[in-house]
């Protein structure tokens, strides 16, 4: 398939710098990754080997998933650094997420979702209109190189 | 499946935003035309910049409409029947921009409640905006 490259302004590339330099992964990949669990919970199903997910409460003190959190979270780093090449940056994520762990790329969507809640629940009012669009927009590649190994 | 819980919790969050729902309204729908541009085309005809008097009180609108909704949501059907004919005949809104909205609105919640807006609040909120949507897109066909 044609790539088609994604194109920054200087200001979207200052956006995103910010919000992840500023980024406090250990606080926020958790949340992020507890929120997906609790508002959509089929999404539960490739997590049955990490404990307790009974309910809201037991998700959100689970270490397993707190640390996992963290790990996706960090997932999201490559895409910063390579920003003029999402698409071949993913090239193997895309292939583990496929082949190996069976992720229906739809829930790709549902986490990235649930991230920019949380970043939007932390950072206010700073968290403009155009600085969730250029949230999105960075996510949205990310979800779409994610996707693009499946066949 | 909204819980008994999750009602009151959707109740009482609409309740205390009711006053504010000029504020919450704009924001909302500023969010959505600034991430889905698309979804100005339907506002062509108003002046949607930065809290115009338009913008204002057509937010205003909507979340009158959403927190009137969540008083009693067993009712929905009922209480949307006029908004279910507007919608369906006069505006015909693809449906598919209730959900971008939706996800605004959320994006604005989170940013007002900060913590607050709990993994719990935001799935019953969650829930209740696709009931809504789904409500008022049943009289398009």
């Amino acid at each position: 398939t044609r790539a088609v490259v994604v194109e920054w302004t200087v200001k979207e590339r200052s956006i995103i710098s910010s919000i992840f330099s500023n980024l406090d992964y250990e606080d926020v990949g958790p949340k992020a990754l507890c929120r997906c669990l609790i508002v959509y919970p089929w999404t539960q199903r490739h997590f049955s080997t990490f404990g307790n997910l009974y309910d809201a409460e037991a998700i959100k003190t689970n270490a397993n998933i707190a640390a996992h959190g963290i790990k996706v979270l960090h997932g999201l780093d490559l895409a910063v650094k390579n920003m003029d090449n999402i698409k071949e940056a993913y090239t193997k994520l895309s292939t583990l997420h496929s082949e190996k762990l069976h992720v229906d790329p739809d829930n790709f969507k549902l986490l990235v979702d649930c991230l920019t809640i949380v970043v939007a629940a932390k950072m206010g009012s700073d968290f403009k209109p155009d600085v969730q669009a250029t949230f999105q927009k960075f996510l949205a590649a990310v979800v779409s190189a994610l996707g693009k190994q499946y066949h | 499946m909204l819980s008994k819980k999750e009602r009151e919790l959707i109740s009482e969050i609409w309740g205390r935003l009711t006053p504010v729902a000029e504020d919450i309204g704009a924001e909302a729908l500023l969010r959505m035309f600034a991430s889905f541009p698309g979804t100005k085309t339907y506002f062509s005809h108003l002046d949607i910049s930065f809290r115009s008097a338009h913008l204002l009180s057509h937010g205003k609108k909507i979340v009158l409409a959403i927190a009137e909704g969540a008083k009693d949501i067993s009712q929905l059907t009922v209480t949307l029947a006029p908004l279910q004919t507007l919608h369906a005949y006069q505006l015909r809104i693809d449906p598919t921009n209730f959900k971008l909205f939706s996800h605004c609105m959320l994006v604005t919640l989170a940013c007002h409640m900060g913590e607050d807006f709990t993994p719990t609040a935001h799935a019953a909120m969650d829930k209740y905006l696709s009931a809504f949507a789904a409500v008022l897109a049943e009289k398009y066909r």
